[in-house]
């Protein structure tokens, strides 16, 4: 049976994925993609504490923790691509390079 | 699949299991970071988030995977391909990335897993025994929310009605004012 190791290790992985595809992303669709990986990995992380908890009893605190991170995953989905359909009738473009319009 | 799982002499398909999923999930969210064409990306998030699906099924979280098929793969990332959709613009060259900013990316992410990768072998937290599994798992979720987690329930109920208001407001704000250019 694999241990909490595994599932740290894979969401670890996950996290850094989406920490590079934020840094290196230029479509900001493609960075709230990168949001959503690291989202997923914190995710992966809750449940997987939540199984291999050391409290006595049944332990469901960290499912509904991710529940609730999707909940707020999906809003803030919403949120960023209204944003960028503001953005792209703007500027016709959702390049973050171009969103430069504050600059001195 | 939990069938599969909940038998301890079947530890070998559980563990087989949690291998396809992890690689499926890792390689698809390496996939993200490496396509450089946006459609390619999303379909790699979509494979990463239904091998995240498939953790969650083998960590006996049977309600959490059915949310994250539904809501994430069925709900957001419909909402991320309509986005890709409506924002694409072919005319436009893309600005070609910086190598400097390529390599410090890079380097920041790969120090950054490394990092994490040390911090929990060395945690000594991989020994923990699988706690106790609820007999009606839907059941005690059911119960949690609507007892020990009624407020933030509440309240994000509250909130997905702002963003709805708000996200229906922000989209369609402009395009009273001028056509689209």
């Amino acid at each position: 049976m694999i241990g909490l190791n595994g599932y740290l290790i894979v969401a670890a992985i996950m996290f850094c994925c989406g920490l590079a595809s934020i840094l290196l992303k230029r479509n900001a669709v493609g960075i709230l993609m990168g949001v959503e990986l690291i989202l997923n990995a914190a995710n992966v992380n809750l449940v997987a504490f939540n199984r291999f908890s050391p409290l006595p009893g049944v332990q469901l605190d960290g499912q509904i923790f991710a529940l609730f991170v999707i909940v707020l995953a999906a809003a803030e989905a919403a949120v960023a691509l209204a944003i960028f359909l503001n953005f792209y009738n703007n500027f016709a473009t959702v390049d973050v390079e171009r969103a430069d319009n504050l600059k001195g | 699949m939990s069938f599969l799982l909940a038998n301890s002499s079947s530890d070998l398909a559980g563990t087989a299991l949690f291998y396809v999923f992890a690689v499926v999930a890792t390689c698809s969210a390496l996939g993200v970071v490496i396509s450089r064409n946006i459609v390619r990306t999303a379909v790699c998030l979509l494979l990463s988030l239904l091998g995240v699906a498939g953790l969650y099924m083998s960590l006996h979280a049977e309600f959490l995977a059915a949310v994250q098929l539904v809501v994430y793969a069925g709900g957001t990332l419909v909402l991320i391909i309509f986005g890709i959709m409506l924002t694409h613009n072919p005319n436009l060259k893309p600005f070609p990335a910086k190598p400097l900013e390529v390599i410090l990316a890079l380097g920041l992410s790969l120090a950054m897993a490394s990092a994490l990768i040390m911090a929990i072998l060395r945690s000594g937290m991989g020994n923990r025994a699988p706690g106790e599994l609820p007999p009606y798992p839907i059941q005690s979720l059911g119960e949690a929310l609507l007892g020990d987690y009624l407020v933030p329930f509440e309240i994000i109920s509250v909130l997905l009605l702002a963003v709805m208001i708000g996200a229906a407001y922000l989209a369609k704000a402009r395009r009273k004012q001028e056509g689209r250019p």
